[in-house]
């Protein structure tokens, strides 16, 4: 039995060859890049090479590209380092900043806000979306207090794939700083976590007007490990890790070099692959229309249109997202859950219940992220064992939903 | 999900699924919140000695492989059991049974003698 992996939101395989690229540093080319000699620097002209690659990639200087664990550390870094660096810069007993981001960031950003909120830190404002997961750049501006100091909103959903108006709400700030300006308050600084757009979507940051953007190379057909953060550069940030000089002083720890050189070539291929986006979305128009139109009782979670081209979110009546996920691994199908089951918690997605979906419905839910080697032949066969899975876990629920629904 | 080779047997095909008409007794536990709602149905008869037993039992559960393959094996356990010696069956017998469960799902999927127990409790309430 082919296995038919349908999570790329959650990773994607490293291409062989970047892997061939990479291999050569572990035992062969295996310097610190912090070391003088020869050997360490043949490392940070690799170091160097993947950053300058990279920094093509958003049109941002080199020195803007800060190389970190992942995404998850660049989030925290973007959102902790500017609140470090405010109360190095007026002291502890300066006025507690604000933040405002989303109720559909990924963890990394939700749980970071809640801890800074913890310590006493920061004030933060969750700005809600729309029932297709959107964010509304009016509202982000009306949360926008006297000393608001940072926005931080994703770029695309990892759930269900919208993509948030980035430019847009970068143009807004960009006029109401130079107001502020004028009126003496301070900058507000725009983040975004990109994480899940640098495949599909134009990630210049000059355009976006982002003061920061956060991306990592395991979701590009990289490896696992790597990430970075492009810090505009005046941004005032602190580092959260103590330790060496590397990364221009502001992310301590010795290179991890063999990443980093893969995670150079995944962003020079995501650069050159965007036109394959067309394909990939004409076989995930596929799936929705079929699983719309051939399962009933079936919808799709989010935006049709302010949608990635390799995401489909679904939900069914009467299912619960667990038992499907593990039909489809039985059958050899990789697929994912806004499920509480599946993840160990009790409460099902928050992305699904910040749409206004009900407990139940989001537990119903389904994501297949495709990738670029995904074929419409393997999408029909996941259709069809879908079909069956859905109506035999139906059998098996009856319909004892409805006394909850009195 | 780190499931035994038994919870996926009983995922798979789930013993006694499906509806009683005309029951002796039902429950319902679970709640959509938290993903999990089971109901039990419960066909109930004498024995030779006068004993009200478990003549049939069916289930239908909305939840996960967990909570599906409890149903099935708690159905097995309670099936031709006396009401007394059916109220003795524990949520944690009927997970040995599995062969174990992922701790995780101990709590929120293991449900099965809490409906037996409740649909036996109502049946005799009624009485």
């Amino acid at each position: 039995m082919k296995n038919i992996y349908l999570d790329h939101a959650a990773t994607t395989p490293t291409d062989k060859e970047i892997l061939d690229e990479i291999i050569p540093f572990f035992s062969e080319r295996f310097g610190n890049p912090s070391s003088v000699h020869t050997t360490g620097q043949d490392a940070m002209n690799a170091v160097d090479n993947a950053r300058n690659t990279i920094s093509k990639l958003l049109n941002c200087l080199s020195t803007e590209i800060i190389f970190t664990s992942g995404a998850t550390e660049s989030n925290n870094f973007a959102i902790k380092g500017v609140v470090k660096a405010y109360y190095a810069q007026h002291g502890k007993n300066a006025p507690i900043p604000h933040i405002i981001t989303t109720a559909i960031e990924h963890h990394c950003v939700l749980d970071t806000c809640k801890s800074l909120e913890k310590e006493g830190l920061a004030k933060v404002t969750y700005a809600s979306v729309n029932k297709d997961g959107l964010v509304d750049v009016e509202k982000i501006r009306e949360a926008v207090k006297e000393n608001t100091l940072l926005i931080s909103v994703m770029h695309v959903n990892n759930e269900i794939g919208t993509m948030q108006p980035i430019q847009e709400i970068g143009n807004m700030l960009e006029e109401l700083n130079k107001q502020r300006d004028l009126e003496g308050h301070k900058k507000i600084y725009f983040h975004t976590d990109a994480v899940q757009a640098i495949n599909y979507v134009n990630c210049d940051v000059s355009k976006l007007k982002v003061d920061m953007l956060s991306f990592s190379g395991h979701k590009i057909y990289g490896p696992k490990g790597i990430g970075a953060l492009f810090i505009k550069k005046d941004v005032k940030i602190k580092p959260i890790l103590d330790g060496g000089g590397q990364e221009f002083k502001l992310r301590a720890g010795t290179h991890n070099v063999p990443a980093i050189v893969g995670f150079g070539h995944a962003a020079k291929r995501a650069q050159e692959n965007k036109e394959k986006n067309d394909s990939i979305q004409e076989v995930r128009d596929h799936l929705i229309d079929r699983v719309l139109k051939e399962i009933p009782a079936s919808y799709l979670n989010g935006s049709k249109e302010k949608r990635i081209p390799n995401n489909a979110n679904f939900r069914f009546d009467n299912i619960e997202g667990e038992g499907l996920l593990l039909s489809l691994d039985m059958e050899g199908i990789s697929a994912s859950t806004g499920s509480a089951c599946s993840s160990g918690s009790l409460d099902p997605s928050h992305v699904l219940l910040a749409l206004g979906l009900r407990h139940e419905q989001a537990h119903g839910s389904l994501r297949l992220t495709l990738g670029k080697n995904t074929t419409k032949e393997e999408i029909d066969i996941v259709v069809e064992k879908i079909k069956e899975i859905v109506e035999r876990l139906r059998k098996i629920s009856g319909n004892v939903l409805s006394e909850f629904e009195k | 999900m780190q499931y035994s080779k038994k919870v996926l047997e009983h995922f798979t095909r789930p013993k006694n699924q499906g509806e009683i008409e005309n029951p002796d007794a039902v429950s319902t536990v679970g709640n959509p919140k938290c993903g999990d709602i089971m109901k039990m149905y419960l066909k109930i008869e004498k024995n030779e000695k006068g004993e009200e037993y478990i003549k049939d039992i069916k289930f239908q559960t909305l939840g996960c492989g967990a909570a599906i393959a409890t149903s099935s094996m708690g159905t097995e356990l309670a099936k031709g059991k006396t009401l007394k010696e059916a109220l003795k069956i524990t949520n944690q017998n009927v997970a040995d049974e599995l062969g174990g469960l992922p701790q995780q799902k101990m709590h929120c999927s293991n449900l099965a003698a809490e409906a037996i127990h409740k649909a036996i409790m109502s049946y005799q309430d009624k009485k």
